[in-house]
């Protein structure tokens, strides 16, 4: 069911999360463990259709962290909250460890500031090794390694599903999901706030701010000006799977002031990834890749690893990091306006994500939120298997044997079940377009594109098409 | 795994039931080879063929000339009168140990160990991703394979004006599909200096298709949020570039063989094809286990497949039989302007290559080449051939430029003048 549009909607909410990344999920998902009415609304047709989808997908320490800041406490704490819930629901990770790689004498003698860094931090686990400890960590390096420092929890996730646990964990407890609406205006009020949205209006309460790249305008639209986003693009390479037993663990640059830097890395879809770039952009929305980033990355490549480079490239794309002017997240809230801005969650938000949402929580019941915990929350969601280091629907002969439909691969290169399609396009937080399809299940992911099963799968999606409830106000999860 | 898959144990195991898999499956029944399995993981057998909805199938193998449909039911309907097997939806997706495959199907998940295995896994395009273009991400960008997919399987619209990218056999193939579905193919953008395939198409068929190309033209980005909007194109001589309004691009050609399971067997690949390095016999370097079609030579037509297919079968009877597999031979390599030639070993006594030919791939179009094959410094043969060597498409060289070859000799050198 949709909602009319530009009808007011009579509800009002207790709390509406404006933003349904991670960051936004996780905190739609954390208020909707109490006893308050929550909606998480987004402009785009899918949870996690922004920077949420396109990072590096690296669940990170935060051993490099600037130690005494919000994000390198939060992105501790929310490796082990998010280890923690990847456990529970099925999202994968690999706990690959990571080797920060030292190229120049200067980068050498930086690596023992770094561990005293990520001491700082808490993290005591580093350790600083010799050029031959890295040849044998990673033996396809290319020539030239001085020394390395290691980093054995740092890990890799998938970030679609880490989104997607939330965000239908947070249905499960209740949250509305409303998107396709875009807040363009705010209409305070003594009892309540009028979100003006393009699919209508939206009352309530409490406003939590985690639009992303669009943190700084929706701010504004409460009056503020306390920062702006400069999207800074990171542009990346995906290679085939065949390269995957060439890179076992994350390799790091040795980070500069302009941010961590390129990387190799495993994906946990079991390929390899080469990125990111970091460029300052004007256009929030200009996610293509760009010519001199692939140059760029070339380039690098070619001496971080030149045996990949010969391999064929699966996938590129780019995102867009929020960038702000102020050096920590920025997340107040303002009690009389009962609003919470959680801005500038840049490059570690997948990784702070729970983090953030636990520390939102606690600063909105600072400012008057009344939240009482209920006792009668569900289970979290247990999510689809994605991953290629746990088993897979194709490769299980007792799911296969009770419904063939997870014997019939649809997406070769991905082995991707017509099972898996059916239940992504029937899910909570349902599939509504190819492009949410393949962040569910990866069909059309692999090395093909869609090659061969590109028709196919755009003809299981139209038979699944459904209606879904994550448009409506009313109709939804009762 | 406490529970083990269940196994089946046919004699031959063919993989991949395109016109390769299929043509070899009838052969080998036909010769009483035992129990003859084809598994192939679409809906129905046929390879490409079956979406590819036009005529010029099956000239060589079948010397008529049918529809890609009918030439995949003809070819299916071969194999099962003759008595193989053939399995679809079934899936090999990995090796449980070096003579050993593991399926998934709807049937179930199973293992298969056969006593000899024919790779027939063909080839595909590389799509835009894999040539690095950069640009937006939007919806209309296709691989001649999807295309023909989406528009003769499944009947789905496309849009109203394309760009095709390449000037392969393959390219016009796109343009004739696309015409079908009632796109516009606008522009063929390709980086030689002539439209490869050109040759292959007589004035007449040409003109009917009237597509303009841009030679010695790159794309360098796709433009379009959401649906596709222009491409940008450079000329590489002169660097000059420009957009072209569309909403639909087909990459086509730049083919690259399905290798996935030859490489996870630690089977030895040749560089230039990407595929199974084989000998004349089609003998990968693991024994028991040969190749054929397209994943020996990206890309060939159909009916050079299916001939690879029926040239394998007494190879493979042979190796059922317990024959030795000879030792030695010597290397062919293709100097530039090839790319690659297939097969690449030369043993002694082993057969000519199937239909007495070589195959090659060149880079550069020569109206008149002169073929020349030299070993150790010395020049064995030299032959100017009636047919051009062009860009996009074989070239096929009579094995009997190899005859002085020595079987002891170094590697042996395929050029070009
Ligand atoms: C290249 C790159 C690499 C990265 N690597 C990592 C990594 O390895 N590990 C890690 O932990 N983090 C990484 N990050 C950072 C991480 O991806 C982000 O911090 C995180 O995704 C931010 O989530 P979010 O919810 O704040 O933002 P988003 O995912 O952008 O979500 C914001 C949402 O708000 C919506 N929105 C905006 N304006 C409005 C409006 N007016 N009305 C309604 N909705 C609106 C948008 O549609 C969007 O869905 C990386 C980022 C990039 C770009
Ligand atoms: C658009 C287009 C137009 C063409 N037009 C012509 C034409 O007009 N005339 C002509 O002669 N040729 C044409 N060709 C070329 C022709 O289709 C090929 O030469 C021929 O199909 C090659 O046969 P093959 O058996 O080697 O491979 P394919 O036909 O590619 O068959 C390979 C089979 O292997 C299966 N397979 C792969 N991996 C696995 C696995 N792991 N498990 C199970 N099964 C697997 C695949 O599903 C496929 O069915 C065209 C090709 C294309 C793409």
């Amino acid at each position: 069911m949709t909602a009319t549009p530009h009808r007011p909607h009579d509800d009002v909410y207790d709390v509406a999360v404006i933003g349904g990344g991670i960051v936004g999920a996780a905190i739609a998902r954390e208020l909707s463990g109490y006893d308050v009415r929550v909606a998480l609304l987004d402009a785009r047709d899918d949870v996690g259709d922004a920077t949420s989808k396109a990072n590096t997908a690296i669940l990170h320490t935060g051993f490099d962290a600037k130690p005494g800041t919000l994000e390198s406490r939060l992105v501790a704490r929310g490796y082990h909250l998010l280890s923690a819930y990847a456990e529970a629901t099925g999202i994968p990770v690999e706990h690959t460890g990571a080797v920060l790689v030292a190229w120049t004498d200067e980068e050498l003698g930086a690596l023992p500031g770094l561990k005293e860094k990520a001491e700082a931090n808490g993290y005591t686990h580093c350790r600083i090794v010799d050029a031959d400890d890295v040849y044998r960590l990673i033996p396809d390096l290319g020539e030239g390694v001085l020394g390395g420092l290691t980093v054995p929890d740092e890990s890799i996730i998938c970030t679609w599903t880490t989104n997607l646990a939330l965000a239908t964990d947070a249905r499960q407890r209740g949250t509305t999901i409303l998107l396709e609406h875009a807040v363009t205006r705010v209409d305070e009020g003594d009892e309540a706030t009028t979100l003006r949205t393009s699919a209508g209006d939206v009352r309530t309460r409490w406003v939590v701010n985690a639009a992303g790249l669009g943190a700084d305008h929706v701010d504004r639209l409460f009056g503020h000006d306390r920062f702006t986003v400069t999207p800074r693009r990171g542009e990346l390479f995906v290679f085939d799977k065949l390269t995957r037993p060439m890179v076992n663990k994350i390799v790091l640059p040795v980070p500069t002031s302009r941010g961590k830097g390129v990387l190799i890395s495993p994906t946990i879809y079991g390929n390899v990834m080469l990125g990111p770039t970091a460029e300052d952009l004007t256009d929030r929305t200009d996610t293509a890749t760009s010519e001199d980033g692939f140059d760029f990355l070339l380039t690098k490549g070619e001496r971080l690893m030149p045996r990949l480079l010969a391999e064929e490239v699966t996938a590129s794309y780019a995102g867009l990091r929020a960038a702000i002017d102020h050096p920590d997240y920025l997340i107040e809230a303002t009690p009389r306006q009962r609003y919470l801005l959680v801005g500038g969650i840049r490059s570690t938000g997948l990784t702070a994500g729970i983090a953030i949402a636990e520390h939102a929580r606690t600063l909105l019941e600072e400012a008057g939120l009344a939240l009482r915990p209920r006792a009668d929350l569900p289970e979290p969601p247990r999510m689809p298997n994605i991953g290629e280091a746990t088993q897979r629907p194709y490769q299980d002969a007792g799911l296969i044997a009770r419904d063939p439909a997870y014997g019939t691969i649809v997406c070769f290169c991905e082995r991707v079940t017509e099972g898996e399609i059916r239940d992504a396009c029937h899910a909570p937080v349902p599939a509504r377009s190819l492009e949410g399809l393949r962040r569910r299940t990866r069909a059309m992911n692999g090395r093909c594109q869609g090659f061969f099963c590109g028709a196919a799968v755009a003809a299981l999606r139209e038979k699944h098409h459904t209606h879904d409830g994550c448009r409506s106000q009313h109709k939804d999860n009762r | 795994m406490t529970h083990q898959p269940p196994l089946t144990t046919p004699d031959v195991l063919i993989i991949g039931g395109g016109p390769a898999g299929l043509t070899a499956a009838a052969e080998l029944a036909g010769r009483r080879a035992g129990r003859v399995l084809v598994v192939d993981r679409e809906q129905d057998a046929g390879g490409i063929p079956r979406h590819s909805d036009h005529t010029g199938y099956g000239l060589r193998d079948l010397r008529r000339v049918m529809t890609g449909p009918a030439y995949a039911r003809h070819l299916v309907r071969q194999a099962t009168l003759a008595g193989a097997e053939i399995r679809t939806r079934t899936m090999v997706t990995g090796w449980a140990d070096e003579d050993t495959v593991d399926v998934t199907s709807p049937d179930g998940r199973y293992r298969i160990r056969p006593r000899a295995i024919v790779l027939a896994t063909g080839a595909r395009e590389r799509p835009r991703t894999a040539r690095r273009i950069p640009g937006d991400r939007p919806h209309g960008v296709y691989t001649t394979g999807q295309l023909q997919n989406l528009v003769h399987l499944h009947h789905q619209p496309v849009g109203e004006r394309a760009v095709i990218v390449g000037g392969e056999l393959v390219s016009w193939s796109a343009a004739v599909t696309l015409r079908e579905a009632g796109c516009t193919p606008a522009l063929m953008v390709s980086q030689y200096p002539k439209a490869e395939s050109y040759a292959a198409f007589n004035a007449a068929g040409r003109t009917v298709l009237r597509v303009p190309v841009a030679t010695r033209t790159r794309v360098t980005r796709v433009i379009g949020k959401g649906r596709c909007q222009a491409v940008e194109i450079e000329h590489l001589d002169t660097g000059r570039r420009r957009t072209v309004a569309c909403d639909t691009v087909v990459f086509t050609g730049d083919w690259i063989p399905d290798h996935e399971l030859a490489r996870s067997a630690g089977i030895t690949l040749d560089e230039g094809t990407l595929g199974p390095l084989t000998d004349t016999a089609l003998r990968t370097s693991c024994p028991g286990v040969f190749a054929a079609g397209n994943l020996l030579h990206p890309v060939d037509t159909a009916d050079v497949a299916a001939l690879d297919g029926r040239h394998v079968a007494q190879q493979v009877v042979h190796h059922l039989n317990g024959e030795d597999r000879p030792a030695g031979g010597v290397r062919l390599t293709a100097d530039a302007p090839f790319r690659w030639v297939a097969p690449q070993i030369l043993r002694p006594n082993d057969p000519a290559p199937a239909r007495g030919r070589l195959l090659l791939w060149t880079d550069e179009f020569v109206r008149f080449p002169k073929v020349t094959v030299r070993q150790d410094g010395r020049t064995l043969a030299r032959r100017t051939l009636a047919w051009p060597a062009a860009p996009g498409r074989v070239f096929r060289v009579p094995a009997g430029l190899l005859d002085d070859v020595s079987p002891t000799g170094g590697p042996v050198h395929i050029g070009l003048h």
